[in-house]
C-alpha cells in the first residue's frame, strides 16, 4: 500500500516504482488527484500490470495486479 | 494499450498545435523566436506594472493571462479544479526566483528554448545541454528521496486568487491607466494584437492542462521511468514551430545575430542548468506552474510569484543578460542559484530522512 495523497508528480510514480521493486503480484496506491492517477496507471501498465481505479470522495485507489 | 496510444497521439497533436501557434505569434508581432516565453512574458508583465524599470521589457502579456484562464477553465469543466497547497511554499518561492535568474541568464524559459531551436538559434543547443544536465542533477535528488511533502486541501477560495489576479491584470492592460509602463522600443514594444495573444494563450492553456504538458517532465520521465509521453509533446512543438518558421521565413541558422539572444555558450548552458535543476525540484517548468495555478494549486501560484519577483530583481540588480551577453552580476547570481538549489535538494532529501528516522 502506497499512500501518495497530496504529492505531485513525479513523486507518486517514484514511490510506486520503489514499492514495485519487490515484484509482488498486487499493490494498492492511493492518490488524490487525476494527474498522478493517470501517471501511476501508465507506469504500472508499462511494467505489465493491470490497473483498476476506484474513485471515492476525490481520492483514487489504484489496484495494481498481474 | 489502445488508451496508451491515444495518450501519446493526443499530446503530439497538442504539441503540433502549440508549435504552430507559437511560431505564428512571432509572425504576428511578438519578438522573434518568442511566440511564447513564460519567463520573458512574466518579466515584461512585472515591468508593465512598474516593478522593474528596464524600459525595453515592459508590457502586460495577454498570453500569460490566457494560459492561466485557459487552464482554469479546462480544469473547472473537467472537475479537476481544487484549491490545495501547503507543500513548502517558501521553498517553492525561492526555487521560482532562481529559476527566473537562470531563464534571464539564457534569455528564455524551456518553452522559448525550443522555439529558439526551431528558429535556427544554435546558442539554444548549449542551453539544451545545460538544461539536460540540470535535470539530471535534480533527478539525483528525486532518486535519493527528495520531497517537498504533501499538499492539503485549502479553503475553497484559495485556488481562485491567481486566476483573479490575471483577470485584473488583463483589465489593466485594456484600460491602460497612466501608471502602467509600456515599452516604446525593444522586445517589450513588439507584440501581437491583444485579441490574438489572449486567444493563443487560452488555447495553449487548455491544451497544456489536458495533456499535462511540461518541458522538464519530458526528459525527467524518460530518465526516471523510460516514459516518453511528455517528451513527444516537447518534440512535437519543436517540429511544428520549425516547419512554421520555414514556411513563414522565420528560420535563420547560426550562432551570430540571433534575436534576443547572446553567444556566451558557457553561460547559456549554466543558466539553463539552473532552470532545469530548479524546475525538477519544483515538479514542473514555468509553463506547467502557470497551468497548475489555474487548477487551483496555491503552491504553484506562489512559485509564479517567485518567478515574477525574481524577474523584477533580475532587472533592478542588473542580473539579466542582453543581446550583448551576460552581466557579471548575473553570473554571480546564477552561481548563487545553483548553490541554493543544491542546498534545497540536500535539506529536503537527507535532513528530512534523519528526522523521520528519529520519529520512528
Amino acid at each position: 500500500m502506497v499512500d501518495a495523497r497530496g504529492l505531485s508528480c513525479p513523486m507518486p510514480v517514484i514511490m510506486t516504482q520503489k514499492a514495485m521493486k519487490s515484484k509482488e503480484d498486487y499493490y494498492e496506491v492511493l492518490v488524490d488527484s487525476k494527474t498522478p492517477c493517470e501517471n501511476v496507471t501508465r507506469f504500472a501498465q508499462s511494467q505489465g500490470y493491470k490497473v483498476d481505479v476506484e474513485e471515492k470522495g476525490g481520492e483514487f485507489l489504484l489496484k495494481i495486479s498481474r | 494499450m489502445a488508451e496508451k496510444k491515444n495518450d501519446k497521439l493526443l499530446i503530439i497533436i497538442a504539441g503540433l498545435i502549440i508549435g504552430v501557434i507559437a511560431a505564428g505569434l512571432a509572425y504576428l508581432g511578438n519578438p522573434k523566436n518568442m511566440g511564447f516565453c513564460i519567463a520573458c512574458f512574466l518579466r515584461d508583465t512585472v515591468g508593465g506594472l512598474g516593478l522593474h524599470r528596464a524600459p525595453v521589457v515592459q508590457y502586460i502579456r495577454p498570453e500569460i493571462v490566457g494560459i492561466v484562464i485557459g487552464a482554469f477553465a479546462a480544469a473547472f469543466v473537467k472537475k479537476e479544479f481544487s484549491s490545495k497547497g501547503g507543500s513548502a511554499p517558501m521553498t517553492r518561492f525561492v526555487l521560482g526566483f532562481f529559476a527566473m535568474v537562470g531563464c534571464l541568464m539564457f534569455l528564455g524559459c524551456p518553452f522559448r528554448m525550443i522555439l529558439r531551436l526551431a528558429g535556427g538559434d544554435l546558442n539554444a543547443l548549449l542551453g539544451l545541454v545545460g538544461f539536460a544536465a540540470g535535470i539530471l542533477c535534480g533527478i539525483f535528488f528525486l532518486k535519493s528521496g527528495y520531497s517537498l511533502k504533501r499538499t492539503y486541501a485549502l479553503t475553497a477560495g484559495e485556488g481562485y486568487w491567481l486566476p483573479i489576479v490575471e483577470v485584473v491584470i488583463f483589465v489593466l492592460l485594456l484600460a491602460k491607466p497612466a501608471f502602467l509602463f509600456f515599452s516604446e522600443e525593444g522586445p517589450g514594444s513588439m507584440h501581437a494584437a491583444v485579441g490574438f495573444a489572449l486567444c493563443a494563450g487560452l488555447v495553449v492553456g487548455v491544451l497544456a492542462q489536458r495533456t499535462r504538458l511540461c518541458m522538464v517532465g519530458g526528459m525527467r520521465d524518460l530518465v526516471l521511468f523510460k516514459e516518453t509521453r511528455l517528451l513527444w509533446g516537447f518534440i512535437a512543438i519543436l517540429v511544428a514551430a520549425l516547419v512554421t518558421n520555414l514556411v513563414l521565413g522565420g528560420f535563420k541558422l547560426g550562432f551570430a545575430e540571433q534575436p534576443v539572444a547572446h553567444m556566451d555558450g558557457l553561460w547559456n548552458a549554466l543558466g539553463m542548468l539552473l532552470v532545469g535543476y530548479a524546475c525538477v525540484l519544483l515538479g514542473g517548468c514555468p509553463l506547467r506552474q502557470l497551468v497548475m495555478s489555474g487548477e487551483g494549486n496555491a503552491d504553484s501560484a506562489v512559485t509564479v510569484l517567485g518567478l515574477m519577483v525574481g524577474a523584477a530583481f533580475c532587472h533592478n540588480f542588473g542580473l539579466a543578460s542582453s543581446g550583448e551577453g551576460p552581466t557579471a552580476n548575473g553570473k554571480i547570481a546564477v552561481i548563487i542559484g545553483i548553490i541554493v538549489v543544491t542546498l534545497i535538494g540536500v535539506v529536503n532529501t537527507y535532513v528530512k530522512a534523519e528526522a523521520a528516522k528519529e520519529a520512528a
